[in-house]
């Protein structure tokens, strides 16, 4: 219990974030860089429970085995892609917040581009004249 | 072109975003999200059972007959209402092995006891994480695994009685 306190009261000047409630009292990496990793990724990843929340954010069950299955490749040195990979082989596109480049996706990363296009061609026309 | 019309463009767009938006608001936002592993082999696995009683492993869903492998928890209140559904296709012929997730030994007995057993066998999945192995999003879910333990079918959410005869026929398709 003191323990508890003590670790409690180090943590408070970090500030208690929602991220840090819905994860109560989960271990984190004993490896900051390694659990900085983790936390990144787990803000990509979608919760299949509650939907529209990350699995950094949501405090449904399901999310909790999904943050525990996080940590657990990561600390075993696995890529946090690969990691990603492993959910998408799943679940598809839909679970990360990232979607992958592809077929479906292609107006979605190339929409920058062809509205810059369009801004500079308006640009250049009005300059002009 | 005409200047005028084009000026109304921006206009257009708004409300044309506008109408988009407010249509999708009345949507329902939870989307069914199905597992991708439809059409792969099982993961790799062996779970522990209740008591003494054998658990459940891969090798379970291998053995060259067509299985259900039903993912239910005592907690879930749709598995309540498809028990009776799970108890007719047992009745029906089918093979039925169960996953209780999340799921504490002595409740999940408690909840077979009150709403039948249906299952040859039931692994424990206490920890969540087979039921991601799976591609699994909720409970309850059924899968429909065939001879060689190659995942044929996924019913989301809870079996209602017109999914009884959808399951048989996927049952005989994977034989």
């Amino acid at each position: 219990m003191k323990l508890r306190i003590a670790l409690l009261l180090a943590l408070a000047p970090l500030g208690a974030t929602a991220a840090q409630e819905a994860q109560g009292l989960e271990a984190p990496l004993a490896d900051a860089r390694l659990e900085a990793e983790a936390r990144a990724l787990m803000h990509d990843l979608r919760c299949l429970q509650c939907q529209n929340q990350s699995i950094a954010d949501s405090q449904a069950p399901q999310a909790e085995a999904m943050r525990k299955r996080v940590r657990e490749r990561i600390a075993a040195g696995e890529d946090p892609d690969d990691v990603r990979a492993w959910f998408i082989e799943r679940y598809g596109d839909w679970v990360t917040f990232t979607p992958p480049p592809g077929p479906q996706t292609a107006l979605l990363w190339a929409a920058p581009l062809l509205l810059l296009g369009a801004g500079g061609w308006v640009a250049v026309r009005m300059f002009r004249r | 072109m005409n200047r005028r019309a084009l000026l109304l463009l921006p206009l257009l767009l708004f409300l044309g975003l506008a109408g988009l938006l407010l249509v999708n608001l009345g949507r329902p936002q939870q989307a069914a999200v199905h597992s991708r592993m439809v059409g792969k082999p099982v993961p790799e696995f062996a779970l522990p059972g209740l008591d003494a009683e054998a658990g459940l492993s891969s090798k379970d869903l291998a053995t060259g007959k067509p299985v259900l492998l039903n993912i239910f928890a005592s907690w879930c209140l749709p598995c309540q209402v498809e028990a009776p559904h799970l108890e007719a296709l047992a009745a029906r012929g089918a093979t039925l092995h169960g996953i209780a997730v999340r799921d504490a030994p002595e409740e999940t007995r408690a909840f077979l006891q009150r709403h039948g057993n249906p299952f040859a066998r039931i692994g424990l999945d206490r920890g969540g994480q087979l039921m991601l192995a799976f591609g699994s999003s909720g409970v309850p879910e059924t899968f429909v695994i065939d001879g060689r333990g190659i995942i044929r079918y996924q019913h989301l959410g809870d079996i209602k009685a017109a999914d009884v005869a959808v399951l048989l026929r996927e049952l005989e398709r994977a034989q």
